[in-house]
């Protein structure tokens, strides 16, 4: 009942005319962003965070988190009207979603994948909600730990799930962190890793890490393929959309599991392109067309797109309550709350209950908005898209630049975004995981610093990680994700 | 990706320049030259126990790098042991690389010229020409883009949000 009101508190923050402007205002741009191939929620957000400085806290979070939903709304579009997926978590919508397309019914495709997205969304933010609370009043017992141990689990997670070579996911991550320590050492003060440069003085701001690596590396990656648009035209109207919605209900059990593999995906740091693409191989499995799959089901647009989106919403969970995000666009808007002078973490659930709560009840808000925003303005996004190739990619270069100038004024981080987007680039190619290397170079200060304080606690007695029994089982399990590649493969080998 | 997908890949797209396996040890290379980097210099930093501090400095990125040393080693390992043909993918083709470095080298222009002439200008001479290089626009198309993008931005960080961008002589000279 407690987290009731505080919900409804909560929608008392958001109702003023200026949020709402703002949420309607960063749906718009999220969607715009979520459909060009590019650019995407990540580093969207990045790119439009130093605009929002001079905002209170709460309407900047609202308008960030709704760029957040229009992004995630924003993806299936491009998918399905041209085989593009605008974003990682989108390419799932793209077997069921184009065929659709290609046989004139874009607009059944489009009202169910977006519905269905709301669905998802609904129903986890329902569960973040209840469940966010509980999770940080136990978190207020924490200690460093006990943190530790969870940014261990968070890390080594990304190895036991991770579809990429367990070598190269270390590796990522391994540079994430020493990224991440370029700079001032927060608990001595003193310089590191600086090689007696200046511009290495500040060290690596992750956003300019993440605007290079998802923003540049990106568009290299896109021009590569000599990117073309060839797209089917969409009829959308109020009566297809009702008759889509009446046909939704007979796919309930594929929309509960695709919202439950999205809720845990999320919340783990699978994320949503993970999980996404799990839910929609259950349904293939276990759905009586399963054999049709691919030839243009509505059920194949609804299983990833419900995971998808409820993956993205459960993702700010972790985020909220540990200060840990399950996904780079969490990070980065974790990334702002640091700006703002929040500290994300179990205490803000006390201390900020205006800011959490407004952010919360915005989020339900925010996808009701969103779901009829995009639905009535599907026509407009699909001539943006028609827009060459050739106009569209230096804009979206040359707004990247003026994201990471903006940061911090200083004029080194246009070169590291250009040095950010090649690394971006390789390692996408070569299936490096560039979600574990943003996560690194996000938390590296925070590990790094609750690891040390343990140590210091517990005079350099590394069994502080198996003193009881809370922070014991999560490093127990943190060991068997970080070595869940080799477990399993030894399981193979000896069968 | 099939034979049959490679050849008419290559038709397509010209001669290979470099394949998957070169990259890969390439890259793994390149990853522990910086992780033996970073060691060397979290270890002159004190990688060890530190009293009243706790674990030093450089305890932390040394073993990182140390845990980067060896995965990019175990990478490298792979890779130069693979025989198998799945190695030998084409990573890029001549006409791709030169699209990539059509992309990446006037990027690199464009953020190494608005660091000295402000922005505005870069970008509208990085603009006009991405469009009629890349686009193969006339002049008459990409100009007025060119000059009509800065200008909104112009209005937008400079007017409505304060947020300053880098400027040069021309906008001092407007009087910014």
């Amino acid at each position: 009942m407690d987290a009731f009101l505080s919900l409804m508190h909560g929608f008392d923050v958001l109702l003023t005319v200026s949020n709402l402007g703002y949420m309607v205002l960063g749906i718009l741009f999220g969607v715009l962003l979520g459909f060009l191939p590019g650019v995407g929620g990540a580093n969207g957000i990045a790119i439009l965070l130093p605009l929002t400085f001079s905002m209170p806290p709460t309407t900047a979070i609202i308008m960030l988190a709704a760029i957040y939903w229009g992004a995630l709304f924003g993806g299936c579009i491009s998918a399905i009207l041209f085989n593009i997926p605008g974003e990682p978590w989108s390419v799932a919508t793209t077997f069921d979603g184009h065929p659709l397309a290609k046989q004139g019914r874009a607009g059944e495709a489009l009202t169910a994948s977006l519905s269905s997205s709301f669905i998802g969304a609904l129903i986890a933010t329902i569960v973040l909600t209840f469940l966010a609370p509980i999770v940080a009043k136990f978190a207020l017992r924490f200690g460093p730990p006990e943190f530790f141990s969870v940014y261990l689990l968070t890390f080594c997670s990304f190895v036991g799930m991770g579809r990429q070579s367990p070598f190269k996911v270390i590796s990522a991550m391994m540079l994430g962190f020493a990224f991440a320590s370029v700079g001032t050492d927060e608990i001595t003060g003193g310089l590191r890793l600086t090689f007696g440069t200046e511009v290495l003085l500040t060290g690596f701001h992750f956003l300019i890490a993440v605007i290079g690596l998802f923003g540049i590396g990106e568009i290299l990656v896109t021009i590569e393929k000599g990117l073309h648009f060839e797209g089917q035209t969409s009829k959308i109207n109020p009566f297809i959309v009702w008759q889509t919605w009446k046909k939704l209900p007979q796919y309930w059990v594929t929309i509960i599991r695709g919202t439950a593999v999205g809720v845990w995906l999320g919340i783990t740091p699978g994320g949503a392109t993970p999980a996404s693409f799990m839910s929609y191989g259950l349904a293939k499995r276990f759905s009586r067309n399963g054999d049709k799959f691919g030839t243009g089901q509505l059920e194949g647009v609804v299983a990833p797109e419900t995971a998808a989106h409820a993956a993205g919403t459960s993702a700010l969970l972790p985020m909220l309550t540990l200060g840990i995000p399950g996904s780079p666009t969490a990070a980065v808007l974790l990334g702002g709350l640091l700006i703002w002078g929040l500290d994300p973490g179990p205490l803000l659930f006390v201390e900020h209950k205006d800011f959490v709560w407004g952010l919360i009840a915005s989020i339900y808000l925010g996808n009701v908005v969103g779901l009829f925003v995009v639905l009535s303005t599907v026509p407009l996004w699909a001539s943006i898209m028609k827009i060459p190739f050739a106009i569209i990619a230096p804009i979206i270069i040359v707004i990247c630049g003026i994201g990471s100038y903006t940061l911090s004024n200083a004029p080194a981080d246009l070169v590291f975004m250009v040095m950010f987007g090649v690394i971006g680039y390789l390692f996408k190619k070569l299936d490096y995981p560039l979600a574990p290397m943003v996560l690194a170079i996000v938390l590296g200060g925070r590990t790094e610093n609750s690891f040390r304080q343990a140590m210091l606690g517990s005079q350099g007695d590394l069994s502080v990680f198996w003193s009881n029994g809370l922070v014991g089982s999560i490093t127990a399990l943190s060991m068997v994700m970080l070595f869940w590649p080799a477990i399993s493969w030894l399981y193979r080998r000896l069968r | 990706m099939s034979e049959g997908h490679d050849k008419e890949a290559q038709g397509e797209h010209g001669k290979a320049v470099v394949s998957y396996r070169t990259m890969n040890i390439a890259v793994s290379l390149t990853l522990m030259v910086v992780a033996t980097i970073v060691m060397i210099a979290s270890y002159r930093l004190g990688a060890g126990w530190a009293k009243d501090v706790g674990p030093d400095s450089g305890y932390f990125p040394f073993y990182v790098s140390l845990f980067m040393f060896i995965t990019s080693g175990v990478t490298l390992l792979q890779h130069l042991l693979q025989r198998h043909r799945e190695g030998e993918r084409v990573f890029l083709h001549h006409r791709e690389l030169m699209m990539v470095l059509q992309v990446l080298i006037p990027t690199l222009i464009f953020v190494v010229l608005s660091i000295y002439i402000g922005i505005y200008i870069s970008m509208a001479l990085f603009i006009c020409f991405f469009m009629m290089w890349h686009g193969r626009y006339r002049w008459y198309k990409a100009v007025p883009l060119a000059v009509a993008v800065p200008v909104v931005l112009f209005i937008v960080f400079e007017i409505w949000f304060l947020v300053p961008l880098p400027k040069g002589p021309f906008e001092a000279w407007l009087g910014y």
